[in-house]
């Protein structure tokens, strides 16, 4: 669980969690009349699982010692997270009216420097499994009992970098690494599955000796049971969950446009999303 | 973590709360075209340039890292699909492949971002392809300050990488006119090319001009006498541009267009130099580190001639992030701010 003054309003239910995710980024989007909205609306499942359920952290001290390590490799993916960091009060709600903004501390692409809670700086994809191996490499050198989670895309399956970070994590037996993919099937070109990932996701990775879930990664109950699996797994191996999502997820009109990587939303679509999302707030 | 703020950073620190500003600036998008700032356009002139070259040579054959929508060289894989290889988000893999298909006698263009190629894949450049001299075009957008990402996206220092590798062609082309005629004439050259991409609308400013494209030549494209500029990329159509309005202020400039970084024109640039009486500016979308202005300048030492020598450029930092037109403000890259440059020099 989180930790004690994590999180202010404890009634909330995940379904809540992941309903504000999903808002906060439609209006971050609606600020600036672009964004990935599709990955954003595609992950907020998996991120308030993360935020509400897995994850140990401090909303007032981002760079507290004991957190768990979350690492967004996905810099393109800010939006999403900035969305999870404002409902865990990490972030102000306040400032969502300068996201992208010239001297905002949330620009379009999640870096270190700007954000806090925003760990490492994303962007050029396959960097975030490799710096994740170091730091759970880290912690057990310091007897940090912290873990080390990595959110990763299905388009980072493709960089080489990815796989040397996916055997040095098995080699040093890396118990405290949880590897997140967002399996959207999505890439800028197109489909990953036309692309590099077209084969069996798990079973790869239990080939290369992680222990691999894959599950529905907008199913807030399989997501809950799959991080607990994760944690709690006694096993000396590295951890992944592939999680299968939805772009767009949560706004229907949205989630039937033709899938790109930048989901087109006209300038009146965004209050037209916004209230249906409204209406389908859960109670 | 310590903060660190580079001398030309406005970003304050990441734990004061920001207050929502008066008037919005969206960041640029990176799918977004290079403002074209009111001029004529041409529509992906990379991609219908190879098009054409693809006509009458079978040899062409194009390959992208999951960024051929945003290299233009989608329009070339729809024109050509069995020519077209998508290797899917895998720079390293890209350009080994493409030595592969070079080596089997084929011409290969491949793409993604500058930053990707000249970063991660630069390994796979230098020995598979630029150690045996294979003609494999390595073409790529976002070069300089023209996304507002940020550094993951930023390509400030890819020419200076590229510079330092044997027997690479780097070129950075002004506008349209330029990319399209420059595409042609690489695929005739025999070795490895590097090529920096404007995309989507690319202004056409040199079609205003009687200018073509040379491999290895830099071409006066205006002349003065007071200041004598050297550019390349987007800079040259700034430039330009700064010429017209420093002439109202009785300032005149030259330009002096140096779309081949290397092998630079040391010949023509040391010859103008040289003629005396006129201040040199340097002016680049890249870091004033390794790029074309370090070079003008070791090449006119080299040859001996001694003039006055200034550099617009970007400082040599990760640069913020931000709106595409604040960030060419603070980083001295608009027209004003090279005309406010160039006079304060001059009265100096
Ligand atoms: C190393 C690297 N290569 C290329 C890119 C350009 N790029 C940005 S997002 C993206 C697609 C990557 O796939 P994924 O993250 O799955 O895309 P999404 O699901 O968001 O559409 C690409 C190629 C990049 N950021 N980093
Ligand atoms: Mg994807």
């Amino acid at each position: 669980m989180t930790d004690a003054a994590a999180v202010s309003r404890p009634n909330v239910s995940l379904a809540q969690r992941a309903w504000a995710i999903r808002r906060n980024a439609l209006l971050m989007g609606e600020v600036q009349g672009q964004g990935y909205i599709g990955q954003a609306l595609g992950a907020a499942d998996l991120l308030a699982v993360s935020y509400f359920h897995a994850l140990t952290y401090r909303p007032n001290d981002p760079e507290w010692e004991g957190r768990d390590r979350f690492y967004l490799s996905i810099g393109h993916y800010a939006i999403a997270l900035y969305s999870a960091l404002i409902e865990a009060g990490v972030l102000p709600e306040g400032e969502i009216p300068t996201y992208g903004m010239d001297d905002s501390r949330m620009p379009m692409s999640g870096m270190a420097a700007y954000t806090p809670g925003m760990e490492i700086t994303g962007g050029s994809l396959g960097h975030g499994l490799g710096i994740a191996v170091g730091a759970a490499m880290g912690l057990k050198r310091k007897g940090n009992p912290a873990f080390v989670y990595n959110l990763m895309s299905d388009g980072e399956l493709g960089e080489g970098s990815t796989w040397e970070a996916v055997m040095s994590a098995v080699q040093w037996k890396l118990d405290n690494l949880i590897c997140l993919v967002d399996f959207n099937d999505q890439q800028a070109d197109g489909k990953t599955t036309d692309a590099l990932a077209s084969g069996p996701q798990a079973p790869q990775w239990e080939a290369f000796g992680w222990h691999a879930q894959e599950v529905d990664g907008n199913d807030l109950d399989a997501l809950v049971s799959a991080f607990d699996t994760a944690r709690h797994l006694k096993e000396a191996k590295p951890r992944v969950i592939i999680c299968r999502t939805k772009m767009c997820k949560g706004v229907p009109f949205l989630e039937e446009r033709e899938m790109a990587h930048f989901v087109r939303v006209e300038p009146e679509e965004w209050a037209k999303a916004l209230a249906i999302l409204d209406e389908g707030k859960p109670v | 973590m310590t903060e660190h703020f580079p001398p030309h950073s406005r970003r304050k620190s990441k734990y004061t709360p920001r207050t929502v500003p008066e008037s919005k600036v969206a960041t640029s998008a990176m799918i977004a075209s290079l403002d074209s700032e009111g001029r004529d356009t041409i529509a992906a002139p990379f991609g219908n340039a190879l098009i054409e070259l693809a006509k009458t040579r079978d040899d062409i054959v194009g390959l992208s890292a999951d960024l051929s929508k945003y290299t233009d060289l989608h329009v070339f894989a729809n024109a050509y699909p069995d020519r077209f290889y998508q290797m899917g988000m895998a720079e390293q893999v890209m350009i080994s492949a493409a030595a592969g298909l070079a080596r089997e006698g084929f011409t290969p263009f491949a793409t993604t971002y500058a930053v990707f190629a000249s970063r991660r894949a630069y390994d796979f450049i230098c020995m598979a392809i630029a150690e045996e001299n294979l003609p494999v075009k390595i073409c790529c957008a976002l070069p300089g300050l023209t996304t507002g990402y940020g550094p993951s996206h930023q390509a400030t220092e890819d020419l200076a990488i590229m510079r330092g590798m044997p027997n690479l062609t780097v070129l950075d082309p002004c506008d349209a006119i330029d990319t399209m005629q420059a595409t042609k004439v690489i695929a005739d050259h025999p070795g490895p090319v590097y090529m920096r991409l404007l995309r989507g609308q690319v202004p056409n400013v040199l079609g205003a001009y009687d200018y073509q494209f040379k491999l290895g030549k830099a071409q006066m494209i205006h002349d003065g006498s007071d200041v004598l500029f050297i550019a390349s990329g987007f800079m040259t159509m700034r430039v330009l541009d700064a010429a017209k309005a420093l002439a109202k202020d009785g300032v005149s400039c030259a330009v002096l267009h140096s779309p081949t970084i290397k092998p630079l024109d040391a010949e023509t640039i040391t010859a103008e130099a040289a003629k005396g009486g006129r201040l040199v500016v340097t002016a680049e979308n890249h870091s004033v580190t390794g790029g074309l202005g370090e070079a003008v300048a070791a090449t006119l030492m080299r040859a001996g001639v001694h003039v006055p020598f200034r550099q617009i450029g970007l400082p040599d930092e990760f640069l913020d992030a931000g709106a595409l037109p604040t960030l060419h403000q603070q980083y001295g890259l608009t027209v004003d701010a090279v005309c406010q440059s160039v006079k304060s020099w001059v009265a100096q």
